[in-house]
């Protein structure tokens, strides 16, 4: 990829640039295509069309005229609120998680950089992002934000442990911790024949470790039915109450970002990362990027199914699901896939 | 000067400009913040090294772990949410003494100690050397260590739980209004 640049770019900061700017660019048309979709979904479950005039064909321009409408918005600070961290926090959280991106491999001939520590990189960046939303909440000085804050302090932190242990159980497999080494392994059509060679098809463990992985990261991601940290019916945004114009956006564009980046690292620990399910067929750099980034919509699409149909739990629920459920269970998995290394 | 040298200073007066927001700022919460890009100044010094595990490390344990502990603990134990923290000057005349005497100390050492740089060596630490030296080299002290936490952990649990005994249902041998006596209505 960089020899590529290199061969139209002056050579330089140039290619670093762009090199760099890649992710962001995915983020940005993603953030815009999945906020509409998220609006289709919601839609279509609750048997209505969802948003249909702006841009004609299915309301295709409504996520730009927000962002016309967001851009053009005064930026208010409240007046008792803390005003440097006030306006800091929403650039600390999306650089927290833009910073993840560096390790994702989104194709096979792209990734950020390569990285002997890869996925743990991922783990420890993207805890940047509760500490912003601590700073967000407590520097707006107002009650819910600071609910909101505390809410997503003890959710992030508590979490972490499965996201982290289940993570561990696929590492204990591959070997490494490189996202572009993991996807290489699980190359070719090997499993009964016909099966693409991914991880989840290694051992009936690894369907459990992935469902696992998935409710910790829509927690992580404060996705509903996780979503505390912003509840709108009792605290009316949480973290987000006193923000409003661009750096609202900002948070919003975080927590899209942010179900992107959980979802391609399921993607590719669990689903072959840029691996073509047909083997050989549709493969290559450009195809590579195509499925990796189809296999994190389909994983964003069902995060968004389950916010239209899951309701909220309670504080003391997520904390029971948390510690007395899924830690246990992520544990006994990581020991089982262990011994199933072992054995065969 | 090449690019890693700009790096190296421009992360020194990070570490050492927060560091010092940290410990002259009246907040306390104004200190957390401050104390977080201390810390993640350090990982990025770490990453410059090429000590990338130390680096990642650094900011999960300190950042994502310790800081929001630091963070969670001040606003639970405030009383009052909005009560600005504030912290205070005492004791200015021993601390400044004190301080003096350790920054004669340290330039002193820092002057006589010869200093040796040694080139770069290629060859990062990788993450398979590091997990293989644990489990056989330095087995012991690794299993050491995991047993002192899951102490920690236990004590914690344990001091925590203790606090507020689960079985006594609360306010059981209270009557319902201070002012009257139990025995009277009796």
């Amino acid at each position: 990829m960089q020899q590529f640049l290199e061969s139209f770019l002056p050579a330089g900061p140039l290619v670093v640039f762009v090199f760099s700017i890649i992710p962001l660019m995915i983020i940005l048309v993603y953030a815009l295509f999945a906020i509409w979709l998220e609006r289709k979904v919601a839609g279509h479950i609750q048997d209505r069309l969802g948003p249909m005039e702006t841009g004609g064909w299915h309301g295709w321009a409504q996520t730009l005229a927000d962002l016309v409408k967001m851009i053009q918005k005064e930026d208010i600070v409240p007046a008792k609120a803390d005003r440097f961290l006030f306006k800091m926090a929403p650039f600390i959280a999306f650089a927290a998680s833009y910073g993840a991106f560096v390790a994702i491999p989104f194709s096979s001939g792209y990734i950020g950089s390569m990285i002997d520590v890869g996925v743990f990189y991922i783990v420890a960046i993207t805890s940047l992002l509760s500490v912003s939303i601590i700073m967000a909440g407590w520097a707006s000085n107002n009650k819910w934000s600071l609910l909101g804050a505390m809410r997503t302090a003890a959710q992030t932190v508590s979490y972490e442990v499965p996201v982290v242990v289940t993570i561990l159980s696929v590492i204990i497999v591959t070997g490494t911790l490189n996202l572009m080494e993991i996807t290489e392994m699980q190359t070719g059509n090997a499993f009964l024949g016909f099966l693409p060679s991914w991880l989840i098809f290694h051992s009936p463990f690894m369907v459990i470790a992935f469902v696992l992985f998935f409710i910790a990261s829509l927690a992580e991601a404060h996705r509903v039915p996780f979503d505390l940290p912003e509840s709108e019916s009792e605290l009316v945004g949480g973290y987000q109450t006193e923000y409003s114009g661009m750096r609202w956006g900002l948070f919003m564009l975080t927590e899209y970002a942010d179900m992107l980046l959980l979802s391609l690292v399921g993607a590719t620990l669990f689903f072959g990362g840029w691996n073509s399910p047909f083997g050989s067929f549709m493969d290559g750099p450009v195809w590579g990027a195509f499925w990796m980034l189809l296999k994190g919509m389909v994983l964003v699409f069902v995060m968004m199914w389950l916010r239209w149909t899951l309701p909220r739990l309670r504080v003391d629920q997520l904390m029971n699901l948390c510690w007395k459920y899924l830690i246990p269970l992520s544990f006994v998995n990581l020991v089982l896939i262990a011994l199933w290394e072992m054995i065969f | 000067m090449d690019l890693s040298a700009v790096a190296f200073y421009v992360f020194s007066i990070l570490i050492i400009g927060s560091a010092a927001v940290m410990v002259f700022a009246k907040n306390i919460i104004h200190s957390a913040f401050a104390l977080m890009f201390t810390l993640a100044g350090l990982a990025l010094m770490y990453a410059l090294l090429f000590a990338g595990f130390v680096a990642v490390t650094q900011l999960l344990v300190y950042v994502g772990g310790i800081l929001v502990l630091i963070l969670f603990g001040v606003m639970l134990t405030t009383r009052g949410y909005f009560e600005k923290v504030k912290t205070r000057t005492v004791n200015l005349l021993p601390s400044t003494i004190f301080v003096a005497i350790i920054g004669v100390l340290l330039i002193a050492v820092f002057t006589t100690t010869e200093w040796s740089t040694m080139p770069l060596e290629d060859g990062e630490v990788t993450m398979t050397g590091l997990g293989e030296l644990l489990l056989t080299d330095f087995m012991l002290p690794f299993q050491v260590a995991g047993v002192l936490l899951l102490l920690a952990i236990i004590g914690a649990v344990l001091m925590a739980s203790s606090a507020r005994p689960p079985h006594q249902p609360p306010q059981a041998e209270q009557p319902d209004h201070p002012d009257e006596d139990p025995k009277n209505i009796s």
